[in-house]
């Protein structure tokens, strides 16, 4: 792009540039900025939603979080949720992938099936689940059964409530990082497979020392967009459990956010949870972007 | 695609064999619970409460797809549904290809700024938007109205960061010969630069589609009934009603809400996978 051009372009098109940008900057400020800020000053306040009054408490609301044991178990369900959806659907999507990346008849139309319940909704993925969980006449019991197996009361067992949203979470999502490391792997230098095929190297070094590092930008891609997508998951979680058993059995940062602001009213209290998480996905978020940096460069 | 797996071809049966495995292994878990649930929307009640489970629905029954409508108005969820997935959808490519525009081939002080500043809209999590926008919103009286479950949402990161990527990299020799015809900014956009960019536009289309289709806790919070919810909030109020006692209702309802997103992404699924690889592939 020239100089001149610039000089051309400026004046002639700063009018035309605002009508075109005006329009979503407008609706970004008002419903994406506004409320960011406008929650981060709601956090330092006692105020019920919908009520004309609010009062100023400083850091009570985050004395409150930091201090309760209802937050402790919230932290551990959502470090369990998002560290089990993340792994594991990294690392199932990623030995999919290596074995579908081979000529095999049939191959088109396992990457639809798979990746088909990433684009369901989350709420219908959360009821069919519920339905296939329940205890008895579920699905999942009964094969259980045959298997020889007790099956546990899903609905009634905190753990085993958290490991039924977790894995019908990975079902509908194993579909993405699969689609994305099938896409880094048939992207890759394929002449560096042949050499390390001449060098018999074994599958298990190929893999380690050919292929994974080729695969780095992919992971890391999908360490930060599958993170934070797993992290603001609520579909699954509101149609399933309701945050529950027993109250928060089932409740992560972002379910409670909701629970506190519009079941329990606590606004300025879900503001404070949100406020936490905002910060503590901008800090995860920033130091995963920096090792990608870090990484690219060396 | 086919074209890079050649020196694959010539690896061992092993591997072939182990393959195959995984794709049998694969289309159980992912196939049998979609199965199940079209299974049970066409059993007849006792059949699904039986154990050990029946496997094939006998006789087969359509009475739980009318029993959707009796539990709750399904119809009106879906014109719903449509009306929201499709004026969000337009709305949003639209912004989405105008804003990438004047971000690309427009030259104008700021441009970096205000670039950055929407890209960085990306960083909020939606979550922390709810509680000002609900109490924003209710002092409008917008609450179950559309205006209140769309506007909202209208505005376009995501794609603009998306089309934007893809006009820069549109070669600039067309575009400045386009100049030289001194062709308007407008023409530019519709006779060169949006004929050479449907794949990204559909790509970003398709994705929208998919993501307002399945919006969930915002409609929640915006809609109490039938008159603006869509479908699946519909659904999480037939779930209540029938609930544990009567999940044939509920499950034809889960079939007839994931059903048109599932055509959708079937028909066009290619376009869509492109969408969603572009730029994880190379960093």
């Amino acid at each position: 792009m020239s100089k001149t051009r610039v000089g051309r372009w400026s004046g002639r098109h700063l009018l035309l540039a605002a009508v075109l940008l005006l329009p979503n900057l407008v609706l970004l400020v008002v419903f994406t900025y506004r409320p960011l800020l406008d929650s981060i000053r709601l956090s330092f306040f006692r105020w019920n939603l919908g009520s004309p009054t609010s009062s100023f408490v400083g850091w009570d609301n985050y004395v409150e979080w930091f201090t309760s044991s209802d937050s402790r178990t919230v932290l551990v369900n959502t470090v369990i949720f998002t560290g089990a959806a993340v792994l594991g659907s990294m690392a199932l999507g990623l030995g999919l992938a290596l074995l579908l990346d081979q000529k095999i008849r049939g191959r088109g139309v396992v990457r639809s099936l798979v990746f088909a319940p990433f684009v369901l909704s989350g709420a219908a993925v959360g009821v069919a689940f519920q339905f296939i969980f329940t205890p008895n006449f579920g699905l999942v019991p009964d094969l259980l059964r045959s298997l020889g197996l007790s099956p546990p009361n899903f609905y009634q067992s905190s753990a085993w409530a958290l490991f039924m949203v977790t894995v019908t979470y990975i079902w509908k999502n194993l579909g993405y990082t699969f689609v994305i490391y099938l896409a880094a792997l048939q992207a890759r230098r394929t002449d560096l497979d042949e050499a390390a095929e001449i060098d018999a190297a074994s599958p298990w070094t190929r893999l380690r020392k050919v292929i994974w590092p080729q695969l780095r930008p992919a992971t890391f891609f999908l360490l930060i967009t599958v993170l934070l997508n797993s992290f603001q998951v609520f579909d699954v979680i509101h149609t399933m459990t309701r945050g529950g058993p027993y109250g928060n059995g089932t409740t992560t940062m972002v379910y409670q956010i909701y629970q506190e602001t519009f079941v329990n009213l606590r606004a300025g209290y879900g503001a404070t949870v949100a406020t936490i998480m905002f910060f503590a996905l901008l800090v995860v978020t920033l130091v995963q972007v920096w090792l990608m940096e870090r990484g690219r460069r060396e | 695609m086919s074209a890079t797996t050649a020196p694959h071809e010539h690896r061992g049966v092993l591997s072939q064999v182990s393959g195959y495995l995984a794709m049998l292994v694969v289309v159980l878990v992912i196939a049998l619970p979609l199965y199940w649930i079209v299974a049970a929307s066409l059993k007849e009640r006792p059949d699904i409460y039986t154990v050990p489970v029946t496997w094939f629905p006998d006789p087969v029954t359509l009475e739980n797809y009318d029993g959707v409508r009796h539990g709750v108005p399904f119809l009106d969820f879906l014109r719903n549904s449509v009306l929201i997935t499709t004026v969000l959808t337009v709305v949003q490519v639209v912004l989405g290809v105008l804003s990438a525009f004047a971000l690309s081939f427009l030259r104008f002080p700021g441009r970096t700024v205000v670039l950055l500043f929407i890209i960085a809209a990306l960083m909020v999590p939606s979550q922390i938007t709810w509680i000002s926008n609900y109490a924003l919103v209710a002092q409008l009286g917008w609450r179950n109205t559309f205006a209140g479950i769309i506007i909202p949402l209208a505005g376009v990161a995501f794609g603009t960061f998306l089309l934007r990527n893809h006009f820069v990299s549109l070669p600039t020799e067309i575009i400045e010969a386009a100049e030289m015809d001194h062709a308007g900014a407008l023409t530019l956009l519709w006779r060169v630069v949006l004929p050479m960019s449907w794949p990204t536009v559909i790509a970003f289309t398709l994705i929208t589609i998919v993501n307002e289709w399945n919006q969930y806790l915002w409609p929640l919070l915006m809609a109490d009934d039938s008159s603006t919810a869509p479908l699946p909030v519909g659904l999480t109020q037939l779930q209540d009603a029938e609930g544990f006692t009567n999940w044939g209702p509920v499950m034809a309802g889960t079939v007839l809400t994931m059903l048109p997103v599932l055509v959708v992404f079937l028909v066009l699924q290619r376009h869509m996978i492109k969408g969603l690889t572009a730029g994880a592939v190379k960093g």
